[in-house]
């Protein structure tokens, strides 16, 4: 698939390739019957100014899978997550060396343009951050509508696919037009993943996406989480332990900005290879 | 049992503390009113001498020449509007843009230089800023004109704008520039479509402030616009504005064109206040939904 064109020329292109969801998608909305998402991290340095944030940070994150980092607070975990979208680079000051390739390309190569990256890798903020002065469905699909080249009835249409995938729909269907800011935080977080997913991104960033919210809200995350990993690969950070035990099939732990385990939850939280993610997960440290 | 705090004041500490906060409360209502008097005085000043010329007339004809009872200065009017519409024309998109590059992109050495020019002009005298626009326009256009007035306008105009758009946007959270870049827009459409918005009132009191100051300049307009006793809606020649129609009838030796003056002070006050008002009140609701 090409993946050059304009930004509206690929989401058209997409379009045409993509099969409907078996959970009944309208005809605007589908997926992709793509590549799998993989996402290879190699060597991965990170630099606030003079700060190192991450250090030599290898990882084969696996598509189609929900993929949890834990470590203590300052790790470097959002910093990790920030690289793979090229968002860390936002920050004033702040560098990146390595390599992330993403279905075998290095998304730091000089010729890609970071603004396709972040369409193809979204995220998920740890606040709930919806366009206070957008309604609940321009929220939704501002990825889309911002950039122009839909029809009012195409984005309404893809607005209700991803609100519906963000299992938000049936909750706000009556409130489309009210603004976004008015939900409430749990609500606005899943409007926000409603907002990442409309853009058919492949892969998800999700950066605590839970802990500004209530057990409910965070319950009704984790579920959704599970639903999405059918289709999307899925990154989540989290400091709840229980959640990412809950939630993924790959945990990564880091400490001081690396790498200390990386592998099957199960088998790090249950029998870790390493002395410090046993710590760590059974509570004697951080 | 505790009793609620109300309740156990012994007498002698209340008499005494309520005393003291009376009379503070009446000091700081003091202190108000006394800020309040000149402005108070102004109005009613200005009303009680100016609205005895209000009338159709004052706003619809020319004025009369000395001793014929009557007239008015609609070209004051006519010149004030061509003056005002092309300096927002010109300073409105040129201080938005100025203050967005500042906000959003100015880092370093240009951006430091812009900012520097900008307090500048701010602190210009509008008196000199008139005679560097009559030196450079009105000389090379051969005329005095509403163009060159409202350029010099601009030069006053644009500073307060750009400045007040650049901290209006800063004021913007970074969480939502985030959002918008991490869905894969354009940083450009970042700004102009989810940033700009979310500081929409904001920036609309700036450029309501900024036109008030503009409207009440009579210095730079005297310079660059000269006056105009006849309509005049050809913006490359001379034009009149109402801040120079006072100028010149609070000087004339002429009483009847004392009380136009006084129905030009009366306008221009009222334009001023509802433009500052207005801004208030929607810088106010801003303010609510930023946080
Ligand atoms: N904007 C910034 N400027 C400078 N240093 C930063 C910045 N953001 C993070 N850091 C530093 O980089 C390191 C990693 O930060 P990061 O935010 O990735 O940690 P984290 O693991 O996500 O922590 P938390 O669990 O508290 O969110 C920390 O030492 C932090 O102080
Ligand atoms: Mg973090």
């Amino acid at each position: 698939m090409e993946r050059d064109g304009s930004m509206t020329d690929s989401v058209v292109m997409r379009a045409s390739d993509l099969e409907n969801w078996s959970t009944g998608a309208p005809d605007g909305a589908r997926v992709r019957n793509a590549p799998a998402g993989d996402i290879e991290v190699v060597d991965l340095n990170a630099w606030f100014g003079n700060h190192r944030a991450l250090r030599d940070v290898n990882l084969s994150i696996n598509g189609r899978a929900v993929t949890a980092i834990i470590g203590p607070s300052g790790c470097g975990k959002s910093t990790l997550v920030r690289c793979l979208n090229r968002m860390h680079e936002e920050v004033r000051g702040a560098r990146v060396e390595g390599k992330v390739l993403f279905d075998g390309r290095d998304i730091y190569a000089p010729d890609v343009d970071p603004v396709e990256i972040r369409r193809r890798i979204g995220m998920v903020f740890q606040r709930p951050n919806p366009f206070p002065t957008m309604s609940v469905l321009d929220n939704a699909v501002a990825g889309l509508k911002l950039v122009g080249g839909l029809s009012r009835s195409e984005l309404r249409e893809r607005g209700e696919w991803a609100l519906r995938a963000a299992g938000l729909w049936e909750e706000v269907k009556d409130r489309l037009h009210e603004p976004g800011a008015r939900l409430s935080g749990g609500q606005q977080q899943r409007l926000c993943i409603a907002r990442a997913l409309a853009v058919e991104p492949e892969v998800l960033l999700m950066d605590e996406p839970a802990s500004a919210l209530d057990p409910a809200s965070t319950l009704r995350i984790e579920e959704l989480v599970q639903e999405l990993k059918e289709r999307y690969t899925v990154v989540i950070v989290t400091h709840n332990m229980q959640q990412a035990a809950r939630v993924s099939d790959w945990t990564l732990f880091m400490l001081y900005g690396e790498v200390v385990e990386f592998g099957p939850t199960s088998k790090l939280f249950t029998r870790p290879d390493d002395q410090r993610t046993e710590d760590y997960v059974t509570g004697r440290f951080g | 049992m505790i009793p609620a705090a109300g309740v156990v004041r012994s007498p002698g500490v209340s008499r005494a503390r309520r005393i003291r906060d009376r009379a503070f409360t009446a000091g700081v209502w003091a202190c108000g009113a006394i800020a309040l008097l000149p402005l108070m005085l102004i109005f009613a000043f200005v009303i009680g001498k100016g609205a005895a010329a209000l009338n159709l007339d004052f706003f619809t004809k020319e004025p009369n020449p000395p001793g014929v009872p009557g007239g008015g200065i609609v070209q004051a009017f006519i010149g004030t509007g061509m003056i005002m519409g092309l300096a927002i024309a010109f300073s409105v998109p040129l201080g938005l843009l100025t203050g967005i590059y500042l906000a959003e992109y100015g880092r370093g050495r240009t951006a430091g230089f812009v900012r520097f020019i900008a307090e500048i002009l701010l602190s210009t005298p509008s008196i000199v800023a008139g005679a560097f626009v009559w030196a450079v326009v009105v000389v090379a256009m051969g005329t005095f004109s509403a163009i060159a007035a409202s350029i010099a306008l601009t030069v006053l105009m644009w500073p307060i704008l750009t400045r007040a758009t650049e901290e209006i946007l800063r004021l913007v959270p970074d969480d939502l520039r985030e959002a918008g870049l991490a869905l894969g827009l354009a940083r450009w459409r970042v700004i102009l479509r989810v940033v700009v918005p979310t500081a929409g009132s904001g920036i609309f009191t700036a450029i309501m402030l900024a036109v008030a100051r503009g409207m009440g300049e009579t210095a730079p307009i005297l310079l660059t616009a000269l006056g105009n006793d006849f309509v005049n809606t050809n913006p490359g020649a001379p034009t009149d504005a109402v801040p120079l129609r006072i100028y010149f009838y609070a000087g004339s030796p002429v009483v009847q064109f004392h009380a136009l003056a006084w129905g030009g002070a009366i306008t221009l006050l009222a334009a001023v206040l509802v433009l500052s008002i207005t801004a208030r009140v929607l810088s106010h609701r801003q303010l609510k939904r930023v946080h």
